[in-house]
């Protein structure tokens, strides 16, 4: 498979604070890859230098082929950026802001249709109305179709859920799955876990540093140790004591049941054993470093 | 090209939907063309005058009667003593105090030398020096009428009656200059306020993210900038020199199209200067501040208020550099003398410099990758 995305070494920082540690991984053509990490974590720093607005301290990046800091200019016309702030125009309808993107990119919204149609018939009724009168949900989709208007080779979508009901999440990830069949290369960054399963491959990022890269399966399979979740009355109260257990390698809260690892291999008699998400090897793997 | 046409169809369609600036658009050169011409004036009436006249004779009556009959003090009373009057002047009821000595007629008839006694409240300065100077001719004038009237003999030097001839502005109307000068104030607030805050918009919702990551180059982003606001900056102008003609009947001696040569320039300097405080600004509110903040400054050091000669040298060495200046030196000229473009030739070559060198600056600055 051809790679697409290539970052070599790449480091930031801002004043004294590193943003980005030296990363380096790959990205293959036409693959969905998630960048899974809290915020501040430096996603959106390595979205900024991917995508030509940020010059990086150290190392170097591709993006096609193209380097995004010798040849930044043929890279803004193969690339599709949605930033995590919305960034349309708020005062030009939602037409407005489609023709207008479209046109700076030389093309035109029937050239393209075919690849923004999905997406486009649901924002379609509310054509007329101020990119800034839209819901949260209606608002993502917009920003998605201008981010797409031009046939990308790669799309760039920046916490594209933040702040999005779990419907329109729902929907969005479900647009993405189609959007890969067109082969376009995404790199989607979130700091929601759940949506991780949902990539082809994901990198764990923590403090400009990657913890892990692999499959969503890959990830959860290489948890170490037997994963327990528990639940009681008072989980706070539960929590505590756990953690206070010398038997008890570590327990955190997830949602209404704890899930609890153990140092030996204590003989449990009742406790439901489960699967591993992304979020416990998430905490898992941080815990590590 | 194309993209530069659709950055501009998208800047005018913004510029309309925004509905309070575009009606400030519109209502700014009528409202400050209606009211600052009249109330920016230098000449100074209704002067408070207060008179202390221990004489009661008719020549010191003949003078307060001349001196009220010149239409520039009103009478806010006699006093019976000059402490009294002070008191006028404590309680801002007078500007000025007129004192009358006794024997003033006897001294003047026989002796035919007086003096009278003036005291001004100099807290405004300018009211404070304009009395002054009115009171001052209207007694020397009342000097002159006596004199000829008793056929006294005198030297002739004190004789001598100047009568100054104004030339380009020959009834020395203030509006004549005034409103050439407001029309420099109209665009360079188009050109320094709205510009300045037309990309920092752009920052703050975070658009210019996105156009960064499109392949519209700087140059055509700053120049789609550019263009709405001169060709508003100079409708504004048209506007402004149809209000001059019709409500006060002002109309450049000089070529007008000398006027739009000029401010086309001068427009595009101011713009350039406020892309440059947009581009270090990161809100529209800091924009608004520093565009502000050197607004008065440039427009306290143009001329337009006070004249360049009279300012300090230092200020005057600060005027060089100031944009606005040269619009108003030369909007008069044109105005007022019908200079040619010959004459203005240096003023026309430093502003064309402003305008390279804001404009380079704005798009130096400017930077798609930071």
């Amino acid at each position: 498979m051809a790679t697409s995305i290539s970052i070599n070494n790449i480091s930031k920082k801002y004043d004294d604070t590193p943003a980005l540690n030296s990363i380096s991984f790959d990205i293959n053509q036409g693959e969905l890859f998630g960048l899974i990490g809290p915020d501040g974590a430096g996603k959106t720093s390595l979205f900024r230098i991917l995508t030509t607005l940020l010059l990086a301290d150290g190392g170097q990046a591709s993006v096609a082929g193209l380097d995004v800091v010798k040849q930044y200019r043929e890279i803004r016309n193969i690339v599709g950026y949605m930033p995590g702030k919305f960034s349309l125009y708020q005062d030009l309808s939602v037409q407005e802001n489609l023709d207008f993107f479209a046109n700076v990119f030389h093309t035109s919204m029937e050239e393209n249709y075919d690849l923004i149609r999905d997406i486009y018939v649901q924002i379609e009724p509310f054509k007329n109305r101020r990119a800034g009168k839209l819901s949260g949900g209606m608002k993502q989709k917009l920003a998605l179709c201008c981010a797409l208007i031009h046939r990308p080779q790669v799309l760039f979508l920046d916490e594209p859920t933040t702040g999005v009901d779990p419907v329109s999440r729902k929907e969005f990830w479900e647009m993405l799955k189609r959007l890969k069949k067109e082969n376009i290369t995404i790199l989607v960054s979130t700091p929601y876990m759940d949506e991780a399963t949902l990539c082809d491959r994901i990198a764990l990022i923590q403090s400009g540093k990657i913890l892990s890269i692999a499959t969503p399966d890959e990830i959860t399979g290489k948890y170490p140790q037997k994963l327990f979740a528990v639940r009681s009355e008072n989980n706070y109260q539960l929590l505590k004591q756990l953690r206070n257990d010398p038997q008890v390698s570590s327990a955190y809260i997830f949602g209404e049941y704890l899930h609890v690892t153990f140092k030996n291999d204590v003989p449990v008699i009742e406790a439901e054993e489960i699967s591993p998400t992304v979020e416990d090897c998430f905490i898992q793997l941080m815990e590590m470093s | 090209m194309k993209q530069l046409k659709y950055l501009l169809q998208k800047e005018f369609l913004q510029i309309r939907r925004d509905k309070t600036i575009f009606k400030m658009i519109i209502a700014l050169p009528v409202i400050q063309l209606l009211i600052l011409p009249w109330a920016a004036t230098f000449e100074q009436h209704n002067i408070s005058l207060g008179v202390v006249n221990n004489d009661r004779g008719t020549y010191s009556r003949r003078l307060i009667e001349k001196v009220v009959s010149s239409g520039y003090f009103k009478l806010t009373g006699y006093f019976t003593s000059y402490e009294q009057a002070l008191k006028a002047i404590e309680t801002d009821e007078a500007d000025l105090l007129l004192e009358i000595p006794g024997h003033f007629e006897d001294n003047f008839v026989r002796q035919q030398q007086t003096d009278v006694m003036l005291s001004v409240n100099a807290v405004n300065g300018q009211k404070a020096g304009l009395g002054a100077s009115y009171l001052g001719q209207i007694i020397a004038d009342f000097n002159r009428d006596v004199i000829l009237q008793q056929g006294i003999q005198l030297d002739l030097v004190n004789l001598i009656n100047v009568m100054p001839y104004f030339k380009y502005n020959t009834e020395m109307n203030y509006r004549n200059f005034m409103v050439p000068g407001i029309l420099v104030m109209l665009l360079t607030l188009i050109g320094l306020v709205l510009s300045s805050m037309n990309i920092v918009k752009e920052k703050e919702i975070g658009t210019i993210e996105q156009i960064n990551v499109t392949p519209v180059s700087k140059f055509t982003f700053i120049l789609a900038k550019l263009i709405p606001f001169i060709i508003i900056g100079l409708v504004l102008l048209t506007i402004g020199l149809f209000i001059a003609r019709l409500v006060y009947g002002i109309f450049p001696v000089g070529n007008i199209l000398l006027i739009y040569l000029f401010a086309l320039f001068y427009l595009s300097a101011f713009l350039g200067a406020g892309l440059v405080i947009s581009t270090y600004s990161n809100t529209q509110q800091q924009a608004m501040f520093v565009a502000v903040f050197f607004m008065i400054i440039f427009l306290l050091l143009s001329g337009l208020f006070t004249p360049v000669s009279s300012m300090p040298e230092w200020a005057q060495t600060i005027t060089i550099f100031n944009p606005i200046r040269y619009f108003v030196e030369v909007i008069r000229l044109i105005f007022m003398k019908g200079s040619r473009l010959m004459d203005i030739l240096p003023q026309l070559g430093a502003i064309i410099g402003f305008a390279l060198f804001f404009n380079t600056w704005a798009i130096m600055n400017y930077k798609k990758t930071s």
